[in-house]
């Protein structure tokens, strides 16, 4: 049997990387929004940074995602980009 | 397009077939009387003088014909076959040319040889040049490697064994096992969400090693894992232990072979060894589930190389697919998030309860002997096992309903500190029983070798529940 021709057995997502968003140069007058994926003693983390960024004069919204097992809500991702400039995420425990 | 064949008579022949030649002579005798077109199968002189012979090099009308044997002999009228026959079969021959006194002198019959189209390897070429499935997966030329399984493992696309190379002939030979068309999507495949295909199904079955007839159970395996009940995305993701355990019932684990015998959890079996695989196969290539990248796992465990096994079912325990609302005598999968395979000996036990005692200790086990309400489990009770309760008058219920009884717990025992050891359970728990497994979090199967009194605890993902992975049930359809 002739071997060389194979089917791909991934996704075939485009090689090319997407660009990010440029990051801002200051956070003067920007919302940042805090996500708390519902990992233990997450919201430990996510309170300390709160205290710096309110000691900063940094507006600050606070989300959390119902279980980590899962993606974010697709409402709770709509809400996130409508109301926040930033976003920080913590991944894991 | 291809022209359809004239109308008047078709013979489909190969030089080399000794039937074929003795009907040679009789060929001028059909030209003279209306249009012949003779297709000849492989390079030759064969019935050359005749003015519509031509060489079928590629088989193409030989394909379309549906030719299994030559010499065939088929009439067309209005561009539709009205008659067939094959072989030489002098009364069918004379019926279909019209011609009463052909071949006069040739016997009355003589078998003919199997069609060129037929060869091994040969009809799946010859569908995928000119029929209708049209495969859509991306094709990688690895010719300029010496090895295909090596040029799989370059592009990463292996869990670490050999995969065998999916060419488009496999992948379509595994696209006979079922009725589902290749294009059809199964769902969006975690953890990046990206649409998985049936042919992509079949692309990692033949990854795998799957056979053709495994389709229609890794299918409903991969439906089950897609339902959001059954949280694969955090499965996937997850720093704990478990990955999809494949749990199969139902007639079709005897009809492909499954083992749910001797070493059932073990090695040795192709489809309990090739459905598992290719599930973990998809999650990987498909759905972007790589250990190291997404799927960070800190031990991980050896079932996310393969996890599937069949209950050897008893008449007298009710089913695992049953006891989840599938129907007698129906075919069906249950995922479970599982972790590896711990082990309980019971070699003295010979009464029912000292035997559910002996196994409730061994079940605190699941997770931490501390924990509770975290992780499910799957008891794996082997026939010996099986057969003290059987005897006694014990359903699975009945023990399942012991089990749950006996592994009650003071919450003072098992809280945060309690024993001079800081993991437990909360606080609130100190003055109340606590059951070790939420309700419906412990799945009991019968399975293993008739020889030896030992059962086995499968434990599940701390997730377990609406937080994280419920067990889920799926027909096999």
């Amino acid at each position: 049997m002739n071997d060389s021709i194979l089917l791909d057995p991934t996704a075939e997502n485009a090689p090319t990387q997407r660009a990010r968003l440029l990051r801002p140069d200051s956070l003067d007058g920007k919302v940042v929004g805090l996500l708390d994926i519902s990992k233990p003693r997450g919201n430990v983390f996510l309170d300390r940074i709160e205290e710096q960024l309110a000691a900063l004069g940094i507006t600050v919204k606070r989300y959390s995602k119902p279980t980590f097992t899962r993606p974010a809500p697709t409402a709770l991702k709509q809400q996130i980009a409508a109301e926040v400039d930033v976003l920080v995420e913590g991944l894991a425990d | 397009m291809t022209t359809p064949p004239p109308d008047g008579l078709i013979v489909v022949a190969k030089a080399d077939c000794p039937t074929c030649r003795l009907v040679e002579p009789l060929l001028a005798e059909l030209a003279a009387a209306g249009p012949l077109r003779v297709y000849v199968q492989d390079d030759s002189d064969y019935a050359d003088a005749l003015p519509d012979t031509l060489y079928d090099e590629t088989l193409e009308q030989s394909w379309r014909l549906e030719t299994e044997f030559v010499p065939t002999l088929i009439r067309m009228e209005q561009g539709r076959e009205v008659s067939r026959t094959y072989g030489w079969d002098k009364s069918e021959w004379r019926t279909i040319s019209g011609l009463s006194g052909l071949g006069e002198e040739l016997p009355a019959m003589r078998p003919g040889c199997g069609s060129k189209t037929l060869e091994p390897g040969i009809t799946e070429r010859l569908e995928l040049a000119f029929g209708d499935v049209q495969l859509q997966s991306r094709e990688i030329d690895v010719s300029a490697e010496d090895d295909a399984i090596e040029a799989c493992y370059t592009r990463g696309w292996s869990d670490g064994l050999p995969v065998v190379p999916p060419t488009p002939v496999r992948v379509l030979r595994m696209l006979k096992g079922t009725t589902r068309d290749p294009q059809e999507l199964v769902g969006l495949m975690p953890p990046d969400l990206v649409p998985c295909t049936v042919e992509k199904v079949a692309i990692n079955a033949v990854m795998a090693g799957c056979k053709p007839e495994y389709m229609p159970v890794l299918l409903a395996a991969l439906e089950a894992a897609l339902e959001d009940d059954f949280g694969l995305h955090g499965l996937i993701c997850t720093t704990m232990f478990g990955s999809p355990l494949i749990m199969v019932n139902g007639p079709i684990a005897k009809a492909i072979g499954m083992n749910s015998g001797n070493n059932a959890l073990g090695q040795g079996n192709r489809a309990n060894a090739t459905i598992g695989r290719a599930l973990q196969l998809i999650i990987r290539n498909v759905g972007g589930g790589r250990p190291g990248e997404i799927d960070r796992a800190t031990l991980g465990n050896p079932g996310k190389y393969s996890f599937c096994f069949a209950e050897a079912e008893d008449s007298e325990w009710l089913p695992l697919a049953q006891e989840r609302g599938i129907a007698a005598g129906r075919s069906a999968v249950t995922l479970f998030p599982g972790e590896g395979v711990q082990g309980i000996i019971d070699q003295k036990s010979r009464d029912p309860e000292s035997l559910a005692r002996s196994i409730a200790q061994s079940l605190r086990a699941v997770d931490n002997v501390k924990l509770a309400m975290a992780g499910d489990a799957v008891l794996v009770v082997s026939p010996e096992h099986a057969r003290i309760f059987i005897e006694a008058g014990w359903s699975k219920q009945h023990l399942r309903d012991t089990l749950e009884q006996l592994l009650m717990a003071p919450g003072e025992d098992l809280l945060v500190g309690a024993g001079g050891i800081a993991e437990g359970i909360p606080a609130r728990f100190k003055d109340k029983q606590v059951p070790k497994f939420r309700p419906g979090g412990l799945l009991i199967v019968r399975a293993g070798g008739t020889a030896g009194m030992f059962s086995a605890i499968i434990a599940g993902w701390a997730a377990s529940g609406p937080v994280g992975s419920s067990p889920v049930t799926r027909e096999i359809i």
